[in-house]
Protein backbone atom coordinates (compact mmCIF):
# COMPACT_ATOMS: atom_id res chain seq x y z
CA UNK A 1 0.00 0.00 0.00
CA UNK A 2 1.23 3.48 -0.85
CA UNK A 3 2.67 5.35 2.16
CA UNK A 4 3.98 8.88 2.47
CA UNK A 5 6.07 10.43 5.21
CA UNK A 6 5.31 13.93 6.44
CA UNK A 7 7.36 15.95 8.90
CA UNK A 8 6.32 18.77 11.22
CA UNK A 9 8.45 21.84 10.61
CA UNK A 10 7.31 24.40 13.16
CA UNK A 11 4.53 24.67 15.73
CA UNK A 12 4.32 28.45 15.91
CA UNK A 13 6.05 31.64 14.77
CA UNK A 14 9.21 31.65 16.86
CA UNK A 15 9.71 27.90 17.05
CA UNK A 16 13.17 26.47 16.45
CA UNK A 17 13.93 25.53 12.86
CA UNK A 18 16.75 23.14 13.75
CA UNK A 19 14.46 20.09 14.12
CA UNK A 20 12.97 20.83 10.69
CA UNK A 21 16.43 20.87 9.16
CA UNK A 22 17.25 17.57 10.86
CA UNK A 23 14.02 16.00 9.61
CA UNK A 24 14.63 17.26 6.08
CA UNK A 25 18.17 15.86 6.10
CA UNK A 26 17.59 12.46 7.59
CA UNK A 27 13.87 11.96 8.12
CA UNK A 28 13.23 10.39 4.72
CA UNK A 29 10.19 12.61 4.24
CA UNK A 30 8.33 13.79 1.17
CA UNK A 31 6.54 16.71 2.83
CA UNK A 32 7.40 19.17 5.57
CA UNK A 33 4.53 21.24 6.99
CA UNK A 34 4.88 24.40 9.05
CA UNK A 35 2.13 25.77 11.24
CA UNK A 36 3.23 29.28 12.05
CA UNK A 37 -0.05 30.92 13.03
CA UNK A 38 -1.50 30.81 16.51
CA UNK A 39 -4.84 32.56 16.99
CA UNK A 40 -3.39 36.02 17.35
CA UNK A 41 -0.12 35.80 15.41
CA UNK A 42 -1.90 37.62 12.61
CA UNK A 43 -2.15 40.71 14.81
CA UNK A 44 1.65 40.91 15.02
CA UNK A 45 1.97 40.37 11.28
CA UNK A 46 -0.69 42.95 10.47
CA UNK A 47 1.30 45.53 12.45
CA UNK A 48 4.42 44.58 10.51
CA UNK A 49 2.51 45.09 7.26
CA UNK A 50 1.17 48.48 8.38
CA UNK A 51 4.74 49.65 8.98
CA UNK A 52 6.02 48.21 5.71
CA UNK A 53 3.62 46.93 3.01
CA UNK A 54 6.21 44.45 1.75
CA UNK A 55 6.18 42.70 5.18
CA UNK A 56 3.40 40.93 7.05
CA UNK A 57 4.66 37.36 6.65
CA UNK A 58 6.67 35.70 9.42
CA UNK A 59 10.09 37.26 9.78
CA UNK A 60 11.86 33.92 10.05
CA UNK A 61 10.76 32.70 6.61
CA UNK A 62 13.95 34.13 5.10
CA UNK A 63 16.25 32.04 7.27
CA UNK A 64 14.01 28.97 7.07
CA UNK A 65 14.01 29.02 3.29
CA UNK A 66 17.74 29.71 3.03
CA UNK A 67 18.37 26.60 5.11
CA UNK A 68 15.77 24.38 3.49
CA UNK A 69 15.55 25.27 -0.20
CA UNK A 70 18.79 23.45 -1.06
CA UNK A 71 17.39 20.33 0.65
CA UNK A 72 14.04 20.76 -1.07
CA UNK A 73 15.82 20.76 -4.41
CA UNK A 74 18.21 17.94 -3.59
CA UNK A 75 15.68 15.55 -2.07
CA UNK A 76 12.47 16.60 -3.75
CA UNK A 77 10.80 17.50 -0.46
CA UNK A 78 7.75 19.74 -0.67
CA UNK A 79 7.24 22.52 1.89
CA UNK A 80 3.82 23.66 3.02
CA UNK A 81 3.56 26.67 5.29
CA UNK A 82 1.05 29.22 6.50
CA UNK A 83 3.93 31.61 7.20
CA UNK A 84 2.41 33.97 4.61
CA UNK A 85 0.35 35.40 7.44
CA UNK A 86 -1.10 38.75 6.43
CA UNK A 87 0.92 38.91 3.21
CA UNK A 88 1.17 35.53 1.46
CA UNK A 89 1.95 37.18 -1.89
CA UNK A 90 4.88 39.00 -0.27
CA UNK A 91 6.03 35.69 1.22
CA UNK A 92 5.91 34.06 -2.21
CA UNK A 93 8.09 36.86 -3.61
CA UNK A 94 10.51 36.49 -0.71
CA UNK A 95 10.84 32.74 -1.32
CA UNK A 96 11.44 33.30 -5.04
CA UNK A 97 14.04 35.94 -4.18
CA UNK A 98 15.90 33.52 -1.92
CA UNK A 99 15.77 30.77 -4.53
CA UNK A 100 17.35 33.12 -7.08
CA UNK A 101 19.94 34.23 -4.55
CA UNK A 102 20.86 30.58 -3.96
CA UNK A 103 20.96 29.92 -7.71
CA UNK A 104 18.11 27.41 -7.56
CA UNK A 105 16.09 26.93 -10.75
CA UNK A 106 12.97 25.02 -11.68
CA UNK A 107 11.26 25.59 -8.35
CA UNK A 108 7.50 26.16 -8.31
CA UNK A 109 6.21 28.34 -5.49
CA UNK A 110 2.45 28.48 -5.03
CA UNK A 111 0.46 30.92 -2.97
CA UNK A 112 -3.04 30.56 -1.55
CA UNK A 113 -4.90 33.82 -0.93
CA UNK A 114 -8.41 34.82 0.01
CA UNK A 115 -8.45 34.16 3.75
CA UNK A 116 -8.08 37.87 4.59
CA UNK A 117 -11.65 39.15 4.73
CA UNK A 118 -11.27 42.39 6.65
CA UNK A 119 -12.09 44.57 3.65
CA UNK A 120 -15.29 42.59 3.12
CA UNK A 121 -16.70 42.99 6.64
CA UNK A 122 -18.59 46.28 6.16
CA UNK A 123 -20.11 44.94 2.95
CA UNK A 124 -21.23 41.79 4.74
CA UNK A 125 -22.64 43.86 7.57
CA UNK A 126 -24.55 46.04 5.09
CA UNK A 127 -26.00 42.89 3.51
CA UNK A 128 -27.25 41.86 6.94
CA UNK A 129 -24.91 38.88 7.30
CA UNK A 130 -24.66 38.13 11.03
CA UNK A 131 -21.21 38.73 12.52
CA UNK A 132 -22.19 38.25 16.16
CA UNK A 133 -19.62 36.57 18.40
CA UNK A 134 -20.02 32.80 18.20
CA UNK A 135 -19.16 32.24 21.88
CA UNK A 136 -21.52 34.72 23.54
CA UNK A 137 -23.70 36.26 20.82
CA UNK A 138 -22.44 39.85 21.31
CA UNK A 139 -23.11 42.21 18.38
CA UNK A 140 -20.04 43.33 16.45
CA UNK A 141 -20.97 47.02 16.10
CA UNK A 142 -18.98 48.38 19.12
CA UNK A 143 -15.72 46.86 17.93
CA UNK A 144 -16.15 47.07 14.15
CA UNK A 145 -13.96 50.16 13.80
CA UNK A 146 -11.22 48.67 16.00
CA UNK A 147 -10.67 45.46 14.02
CA UNK A 148 -7.00 44.88 13.26
CA UNK A 149 -7.35 41.71 11.20
CA UNK A 150 -10.11 39.32 10.10
CA UNK A 151 -9.17 36.01 8.52
CA UNK A 152 -11.11 32.89 7.67
CA UNK A 153 -9.82 29.43 8.47
CA UNK A 154 -9.47 27.91 5.01
CA UNK A 155 -9.34 24.15 4.50
CA UNK A 156 -7.01 21.79 2.61
CA UNK A 157 -8.56 22.00 -0.88
CA UNK A 158 -6.62 24.99 -2.29
CA UNK A 159 -3.36 23.65 -0.84
CA UNK A 160 -3.99 20.24 -2.43
CA UNK A 161 -4.82 22.04 -5.69
CA UNK A 162 -1.48 23.86 -5.54
CA UNK A 163 0.28 20.50 -5.10
CA UNK A 164 -1.61 19.06 -8.07
CA UNK A 165 -0.34 22.00 -10.11
CA UNK A 166 3.16 20.82 -9.30
CA UNK A 167 4.09 23.24 -6.53
CA UNK A 168 7.27 22.46 -4.60
CA UNK A 169 6.39 25.05 -2.00
CA UNK A 170 2.96 26.23 -0.95
CA UNK A 171 2.70 29.36 1.16
CA UNK A 172 -0.61 30.47 2.60
CA UNK A 173 -2.24 32.81 5.05
CA UNK A 174 -4.77 31.51 7.56
CA UNK A 175 -5.14 27.94 6.37
CA UNK A 176 -6.26 25.79 9.31
CA UNK A 177 -3.25 24.25 11.04
CA UNK A 178 -4.25 20.64 10.56
CA UNK A 179 -5.44 21.24 6.97
CA UNK A 180 -1.84 21.93 5.88
CA UNK A 181 -1.00 18.35 6.86
CA UNK A 182 -4.11 16.89 5.25
CA UNK A 183 -3.47 18.52 1.87
CA UNK A 184 -0.62 16.20 0.76
CA UNK A 185 -2.80 13.16 1.51
CA UNK A 186 -5.62 14.48 -0.66
CA UNK A 187 -3.16 15.26 -3.46
CA UNK A 188 -1.21 11.98 -3.22
CA UNK A 189 -3.96 9.50 -2.50
CA UNK A 190 -6.79 11.22 -4.33
CA UNK A 191 -9.06 10.96 -1.29
CA UNK A 192 -12.58 12.01 -2.20
CA UNK A 193 -14.11 15.08 -0.62
CA UNK A 194 -16.76 12.98 1.12
CA UNK A 195 -14.50 10.19 2.31
CA UNK A 196 -15.09 11.50 5.82
CA UNK A 197 -13.33 8.76 7.81
CA UNK A 198 -10.10 9.03 5.83
CA UNK A 199 -10.22 12.82 5.95
CA UNK A 200 -10.75 12.49 9.71
CA UNK A 201 -7.61 10.33 10.00
CA UNK A 202 -5.71 12.96 8.00
CA UNK A 203 -6.95 15.81 10.16
CA UNK A 204 -6.14 13.87 13.32
CA UNK A 205 -2.62 13.34 12.02
CA UNK A 206 -2.37 17.07 11.33
CA UNK A 207 -3.75 17.90 14.76
CA UNK A 208 -1.13 15.68 16.41
CA UNK A 209 1.68 17.21 14.35
CA UNK A 210 0.76 20.89 14.27
CA UNK A 211 2.25 21.72 17.68
CA UNK A 212 5.64 20.26 16.79
CA UNK A 213 7.47 19.13 19.95
CA UNK A 214 4.30 18.93 22.03
CA UNK A 215 3.68 15.39 20.76
CA UNK A 216 7.29 14.24 20.92
CA UNK A 217 8.08 14.89 24.57
CA UNK A 218 7.73 18.64 24.98
CA UNK A 219 5.35 20.17 27.55
CA UNK A 220 4.72 16.64 28.80
CA UNK A 221 3.04 16.37 32.18
CA UNK A 222 3.81 12.70 32.78
CA UNK A 223 7.27 11.55 33.84
CA UNK A 224 8.82 14.56 32.13
CA UNK A 225 12.10 14.19 34.02
CA UNK A 226 12.80 10.96 32.15
CA UNK A 227 12.46 12.42 28.66
CA UNK A 228 15.94 12.51 27.20
CA UNK A 229 17.67 15.21 25.19
CA UNK A 230 15.01 17.89 24.84
CA UNK A 231 17.88 20.14 23.76
CA UNK A 232 17.84 18.30 20.45
CA UNK A 233 14.21 17.24 20.35
CA UNK A 234 12.98 15.55 17.21
CA UNK A 235 9.77 16.96 15.77
CA UNK A 236 7.14 14.40 14.80
CA UNK A 237 7.07 12.52 11.53
CA UNK A 238 3.95 10.70 10.31
CA UNK A 239 3.96 7.67 8.02
CA UNK A 240 0.53 7.71 6.46
CA UNK A 241 -0.98 4.89 4.42
CA UNK A 242 -3.40 5.33 1.60
CA UNK A 243 -6.19 3.90 3.79
CA UNK A 244 -5.59 6.62 6.39
CA UNK A 245 -3.89 4.54 9.05
CA UNK A 246 -0.72 6.22 10.26
CA UNK A 247 2.25 5.77 12.55
CA UNK A 248 3.57 8.74 14.46
CA UNK A 249 7.32 8.73 15.01
CA UNK A 250 10.39 10.98 14.89
CA UNK A 251 13.81 10.92 13.28
CA UNK A 252 16.25 8.42 14.73
CA UNK A 253 18.94 9.87 16.97
CA UNK A 254 16.93 12.90 18.01
CA UNK A 255 15.81 13.69 21.56
CA UNK A 256 12.35 13.58 23.03
CA UNK A 257 9.89 10.70 22.99
CA UNK A 258 6.89 9.54 21.00
CA UNK A 259 4.78 7.26 23.19
CA UNK A 260 1.13 6.49 23.76
CA UNK A 261 1.23 8.91 26.69
CA UNK A 262 2.77 11.81 24.75
CA UNK A 263 0.30 11.22 21.91
CA UNK A 264 -2.69 11.18 24.26
CA UNK A 265 -1.78 14.57 25.72
CA UNK A 266 -1.62 16.17 22.31
CA UNK A 267 -4.68 14.35 21.03
CA UNK A 268 -7.05 16.33 23.24
CA UNK A 269 -5.06 19.57 23.20
CA UNK A 270 -7.29 22.56 22.44
CA UNK A 271 -10.13 20.28 21.42
CA UNK A 272 -13.56 20.91 22.89
CA UNK A 273 -16.11 18.17 22.15
CA UNK A 274 -14.00 15.09 21.32
CA UNK A 275 -16.89 13.67 19.29
CA UNK A 276 -17.22 16.79 17.14
CA UNK A 277 -14.04 18.73 16.50
CA UNK A 278 -15.00 21.16 13.77
CA UNK A 279 -12.48 21.77 11.02
CA UNK A 280 -13.01 23.24 7.56
CA UNK A 281 -12.52 19.81 5.95
CA UNK A 282 -14.36 17.38 8.20
CA UNK A 283 -15.95 17.07 11.63
CA UNK A 284 -13.60 14.81 13.58
CA UNK A 285 -14.70 12.29 16.21
CA UNK A 286 -11.84 10.85 18.29
CA UNK A 287 -13.96 8.79 20.68
CA UNK A 288 -13.05 5.53 18.94
CA UNK A 289 -9.41 6.29 18.24
CA UNK A 290 -7.00 3.52 19.17
CA UNK A 291 -3.31 3.99 19.91
CA UNK A 292 -0.84 1.16 19.73
CA UNK A 293 2.88 1.13 20.47
CA UNK A 294 4.52 -0.54 17.47
CA UNK A 295 8.20 0.02 18.19
CA UNK A 296 10.64 2.46 19.68
CA UNK A 297 9.11 5.93 19.43
CA UNK A 298 6.42 4.59 17.12
CA UNK A 299 2.69 4.85 17.81
CA UNK A 300 0.04 3.60 15.40
CA UNK A 301 -3.13 5.66 15.25
CA UNK A 302 -6.42 4.27 13.92
CA UNK A 303 -10.13 4.74 14.37
CA UNK A 304 -10.76 8.44 13.73
CA UNK A 305 -14.26 8.93 12.40
CA UNK A 306 -15.50 11.81 10.32
CA UNK A 307 -18.76 13.37 9.35
CA UNK A 308 -19.78 16.01 6.85
CA UNK A 309 -17.76 19.21 6.99
CA UNK A 310 -19.56 22.35 8.28
CA UNK A 311 -21.37 24.64 5.84
CA UNK A 312 -19.67 27.57 7.52
CA UNK A 313 -16.06 28.61 8.03
CA UNK A 314 -14.72 30.26 11.15
CA UNK A 315 -13.52 33.82 10.85
CA UNK A 316 -11.25 35.04 13.62
CA UNK A 317 -10.71 38.74 14.12
CA UNK A 318 -8.48 40.67 16.46
CA UNK A 319 -9.50 44.12 17.70
CA UNK A 320 -7.70 46.76 19.72
CA UNK A 321 -8.81 46.38 23.29
CA UNK A 322 -6.79 48.93 25.21
CA UNK A 323 -3.32 48.83 26.71
CA UNK A 324 -1.50 46.84 29.32
CA UNK A 325 1.00 48.72 31.50
CA UNK A 326 3.12 46.84 33.98
CA UNK A 327 6.16 46.94 36.22
CA UNK A 328 8.11 44.25 38.05
CA UNK A 329 10.59 44.48 40.94
CA UNK A 330 12.01 42.03 43.48
CA UNK A 331 12.26 41.99 47.28
CA UNK A 332 14.70 39.94 49.27
CA UNK A 333 14.48 37.86 52.45
CA UNK A 334 13.67 38.50 55.26
CA UNK A 335 9.94 39.28 55.01
CA UNK A 336 10.13 39.28 51.19
CA UNK A 337 6.41 38.70 50.62
CA UNK A 338 5.43 41.26 53.26
CA UNK A 339 7.69 43.84 51.64
CA UNK A 340 6.21 43.21 48.22
CA UNK A 341 2.70 43.50 49.66
CA UNK A 342 3.62 46.79 51.33
CA UNK A 343 5.00 48.11 48.03
CA UNK A 344 1.73 47.12 46.32
CA UNK A 345 -0.23 49.15 48.89
CA UNK A 346 2.07 52.15 48.35
CA UNK A 347 1.64 52.10 44.58
CA UNK A 348 -2.13 51.71 44.79
CA UNK A 349 -2.44 54.61 47.28
CA UNK A 350 -0.28 56.80 45.05
CA UNK A 351 -2.43 55.97 42.03
CA UNK A 352 -5.48 57.03 44.01
CA UNK A 353 -3.86 60.23 45.25
CA UNK A 354 -2.88 61.41 41.77
CA UNK A 355 -6.19 60.30 40.26
CA UNK A 356 -4.68 57.59 38.08
CA UNK A 357 -7.64 55.30 37.46
CA UNK A 358 -7.64 52.06 35.53
CA UNK A 359 -10.28 49.68 34.24
CA UNK A 360 -8.44 46.84 35.95
CA UNK A 361 -5.44 46.53 38.26
CA UNK A 362 -3.85 43.16 38.89
CA UNK A 363 -1.17 42.37 41.43
CA UNK A 364 0.92 39.22 41.22
CA UNK A 365 3.71 37.94 43.43
CA UNK A 366 6.09 36.07 41.14
CA UNK A 367 7.47 33.10 42.99
CA UNK A 368 4.21 32.71 44.89
CA UNK A 369 0.97 33.14 42.93
CA UNK A 370 1.49 34.58 39.45
CA UNK A 371 0.65 31.33 37.60
CA UNK A 372 -1.91 29.78 39.93
CA UNK A 373 -3.68 32.90 41.20
CA UNK A 374 -6.05 32.43 44.14
CA UNK A 375 -5.34 28.68 44.24
CA UNK A 376 -1.65 29.09 45.05
CA UNK A 377 -0.85 27.49 48.41
CA UNK A 378 0.58 30.00 50.93
CA UNK A 379 4.33 29.45 51.32
CA UNK A 380 5.15 26.90 54.04
CA UNK A 381 8.39 28.59 54.94
CA UNK A 382 9.77 32.06 54.46
CA UNK A 383 10.69 32.69 50.83
CA UNK A 384 14.14 33.87 49.82
CA UNK A 385 12.75 36.43 47.41
CA UNK A 386 9.56 37.57 45.76
CA UNK A 387 8.87 39.70 42.70
CA UNK A 388 6.01 42.16 42.74
CA UNK A 389 4.20 42.72 39.46
CA UNK A 390 1.47 45.27 39.01
CA UNK A 391 -0.39 45.25 35.70
CA UNK A 392 -3.10 47.67 34.61
CA UNK A 393 -5.58 47.92 31.76
CA UNK A 394 -6.40 51.28 30.21
CA UNK A 395 -7.88 52.57 26.99
CA UNK A 396 -5.13 55.19 27.04
CA UNK A 397 -1.58 54.23 26.15
CA UNK A 398 -0.19 57.15 28.17
CA UNK A 399 -2.07 56.16 31.31
CA UNK A 400 -0.94 52.57 30.93
CA UNK A 401 2.64 53.81 30.71
CA UNK A 402 2.29 55.84 33.90
CA UNK A 403 2.19 52.84 36.24
CA UNK A 404 5.80 51.94 35.51
CA UNK A 405 7.03 55.38 36.51
CA UNK A 406 5.67 54.91 40.04
CA UNK A 407 8.13 52.08 40.68
CA UNK A 408 11.65 53.62 40.67
CA UNK A 409 11.01 55.79 43.77
CA UNK A 410 10.36 52.57 45.72
CA UNK A 411 14.10 51.93 45.65
CA UNK A 412 14.86 54.76 48.07
CA UNK A 413 11.49 55.43 49.63
CA UNK A 414 9.82 52.04 49.92
CA UNK A 415 10.33 48.82 51.87
CA UNK A 416 13.99 47.73 52.21
CA UNK A 417 16.10 45.56 49.91
CA UNK A 418 14.61 45.98 46.44
CA UNK A 419 16.47 44.36 43.54
CA UNK A 420 15.80 43.11 40.05
CA UNK A 421 13.83 46.14 38.89
CA UNK A 422 13.24 45.31 35.26
CA UNK A 423 13.02 48.93 34.10
CA UNK A 424 10.07 51.03 32.99
CA UNK A 425 8.40 48.76 30.44
CA UNK A 426 6.62 50.02 27.36
CA UNK A 427 2.86 49.49 27.37
CA UNK A 428 1.65 46.60 25.23
CA UNK A 429 -1.50 46.77 23.13
CA UNK A 430 -4.20 44.34 24.20
CA UNK A 431 -6.13 42.54 21.50
CA UNK A 432 -9.59 41.18 21.91
CA UNK A 433 -10.59 38.21 19.84
CA UNK A 434 -13.78 37.91 17.86
CA UNK A 435 -14.94 34.70 16.17
CA UNK A 436 -17.94 34.19 13.96
CA UNK A 437 -19.14 31.71 11.36
CA UNK A 438 -19.61 32.70 7.73
CA UNK A 439 -21.16 30.68 4.91
CA UNK A 440 -18.41 28.62 3.31
CA UNK A 441 -19.10 29.61 -0.30
CA UNK A 442 -18.80 33.33 0.51
CA UNK A 443 -15.22 32.77 1.60
CA UNK A 444 -14.27 30.13 -0.92
CA UNK A 445 -15.38 32.34 -3.84
CA UNK A 446 -12.42 34.55 -3.00
CA UNK A 447 -9.80 31.83 -2.50
CA UNK A 448 -7.17 31.63 -5.23
CA UNK A 449 -4.11 29.56 -6.02
CA UNK A 450 -1.27 31.07 -8.04
CA UNK A 451 1.95 29.33 -9.01
CA UNK A 452 5.17 31.10 -10.01
CA UNK A 453 8.41 29.45 -11.06
CA UNK A 454 12.05 30.45 -10.82
CA UNK B 1 -10.51 4.96 50.85
CA UNK B 2 -7.65 7.41 50.72
CA UNK B 3 -7.55 11.08 49.75
CA UNK B 4 -4.96 11.66 47.10
CA UNK B 5 -3.92 14.67 45.06
CA UNK B 6 -4.41 14.29 41.31
CA UNK B 7 -0.72 15.03 40.75
CA UNK B 8 0.06 11.51 41.94
CA UNK B 9 -2.54 9.90 39.71
CA UNK B 10 -2.93 11.46 36.27
CA UNK B 11 -1.46 13.41 33.37
CA UNK B 12 -3.05 16.65 32.23
CA UNK B 13 -2.54 19.31 29.58
CA UNK B 14 -4.41 22.56 29.08
CA UNK B 15 -4.71 25.02 26.21
CA UNK B 16 -6.77 28.00 25.10
CA UNK B 17 -9.20 29.13 22.44
CA UNK B 18 -10.26 32.72 23.00
CA UNK B 19 -11.44 33.12 26.57
CA UNK B 20 -12.14 29.39 26.87
CA UNK B 21 -9.63 26.81 28.03
CA UNK B 22 -9.67 23.02 27.95
CA UNK B 23 -8.00 20.63 30.33
CA UNK B 24 -7.43 17.06 29.21
CA UNK B 25 -7.00 14.68 32.14
CA UNK B 26 -5.55 11.26 31.34
CA UNK B 27 -5.63 8.26 33.66
CA UNK B 28 -2.90 5.61 33.59
CA UNK B 29 -5.41 2.74 33.63
CA UNK B 30 -9.11 1.90 33.48
CA UNK B 31 -9.53 1.58 37.24
CA UNK B 32 -8.31 5.10 37.88
CA UNK B 33 -10.29 6.36 34.92
CA UNK B 34 -13.49 5.02 36.54
CA UNK B 35 -12.60 6.69 39.83
CA UNK B 36 -12.15 9.96 37.93
CA UNK B 37 -15.54 9.55 36.27
CA UNK B 38 -17.06 9.32 39.75
CA UNK B 39 -14.97 11.96 41.53
CA UNK B 40 -13.83 14.53 39.03
CA UNK B 41 -17.11 16.05 37.95
CA UNK B 42 -17.57 19.31 36.08
CA UNK B 43 -18.99 20.86 39.26
CA UNK B 44 -15.91 19.92 41.28
CA UNK B 45 -13.60 21.37 38.66
CA UNK B 46 -15.62 24.57 38.53
CA UNK B 47 -15.58 24.86 42.35
CA UNK B 48 -11.84 24.14 42.43
CA UNK B 49 -11.15 27.13 40.20
CA UNK B 50 -13.30 29.59 42.14
CA UNK B 51 -11.93 33.09 41.65
CA UNK B 52 -10.17 32.20 38.37
CA UNK B 53 -12.81 30.71 36.15
CA UNK B 54 -16.22 32.30 35.85
CA UNK B 55 -18.09 30.47 33.08
CA UNK B 56 -19.65 27.12 32.45
CA UNK B 57 -17.56 23.94 32.77
CA UNK B 58 -18.45 20.94 30.57
CA UNK B 59 -16.96 17.48 30.89
CA UNK B 60 -16.53 15.13 27.93
CA UNK B 61 -15.60 11.51 28.52
CA UNK B 62 -13.12 9.79 26.22
CA UNK B 63 -12.95 6.23 27.61
CA UNK B 64 -10.98 4.89 24.65
CA UNK B 65 -8.10 7.11 25.80
CA UNK B 66 -8.88 6.66 29.52
CA UNK B 67 -9.30 10.41 29.46
CA UNK B 68 -11.73 13.22 30.04
CA UNK B 69 -11.78 16.72 28.66
CA UNK B 70 -12.97 19.77 30.59
CA UNK B 71 -14.01 22.80 28.58
CA UNK B 72 -14.14 25.91 30.74
CA UNK B 73 -15.54 29.26 29.62
CA UNK B 74 -14.57 32.73 30.86
CA UNK B 75 -11.31 31.32 32.10
CA UNK B 76 -8.65 33.82 31.02
CA UNK B 77 -9.90 37.26 32.05
CA UNK B 78 -10.57 38.19 28.44
CA UNK B 79 -8.42 35.58 26.72
CA UNK B 80 -4.95 35.32 25.20
CA UNK B 81 -3.72 38.77 24.39
CA UNK B 82 -6.56 40.68 26.06
CA UNK B 83 -5.68 39.33 29.51
CA UNK B 84 -3.56 40.88 32.26
CA UNK B 85 -2.77 37.46 33.67
CA UNK B 86 0.73 36.00 33.66
CA UNK B 87 -0.68 32.64 32.53
CA UNK B 88 -2.61 34.34 29.76
CA UNK B 89 -2.66 31.22 27.56
CA UNK B 90 -3.98 28.93 30.27
CA UNK B 91 -1.04 26.53 30.02
CA UNK B 92 -0.88 26.26 33.82
CA UNK B 93 -4.54 25.41 34.37
CA UNK B 94 -3.71 21.71 34.06
CA UNK B 95 -1.00 21.84 36.70
CA UNK B 96 -3.28 23.90 38.93
CA UNK B 97 -5.93 21.19 38.68
CA UNK B 98 -3.34 18.71 39.99
CA UNK B 99 -3.81 20.26 43.46
CA UNK B 100 -7.30 18.80 43.70
CA UNK B 101 -7.73 15.82 46.04
CA UNK B 102 -10.05 12.93 45.32
CA UNK B 103 -11.22 9.89 47.27
CA UNK B 104 -9.75 6.72 45.85
CA UNK B 105 -10.08 3.06 46.85
CA UNK B 106 -6.91 1.56 48.28
CA UNK B 107 -6.94 -1.35 45.85
CA UNK B 108 -7.08 1.08 42.90
CA UNK B 109 -4.31 3.13 44.44
CA UNK B 110 -2.10 0.07 44.71
CA UNK B 111 -2.11 -0.17 40.89
CA UNK B 112 -0.53 3.26 40.41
Amino acid sequence: MKTIRIGAGQGFYGDSILPAIETAKSGNIQYLCFDCLAELTLAILQKDRQKDPTKGFTGDITRTMKELLPLVKEKGIKLLTNAGGMNPLGAQQEILRIARELGINGLKVAVVTGDDVRERLSGWKAQGIPLAHMEDGREIEPILQRIVFANAYVGADPVAEALRQGADIVVTGRVADSALFLAPLIAEFGWAREDWDRLAQGILMGHLMECSGQVSGGNFSGDWQSIADLDQIGFPVAEVREDGEFVLTKTEGTGGRVSIQTVKEQLLYEIHDPAAYLTPDVVLDVTNVQLEAVGDNRVRVTGAQGSKRPDTLKVVMGYSDGWLGQAICGYSWPDALEKAKAADRIIRKQMERIGLQFEEIQTDYLGYNSLHGPLAAPPQEELNEIYLRIAVRSSSKEKAAAVGRLFPPLMLSGPPALGGFLGVMKPRELLGMWSCLIAREMIEDGVQVNVLEV
Amino acid sequence: MTRRQLRHLVQARSGDKGNTINIAVIAPNDAIYHVLVRELTADRVKAHFAGMLFGEVSRYLVPNLQAMNFVCKEALAGGGSASLRMDNLGKCYASNLMRLEIEIEDEVLSQV
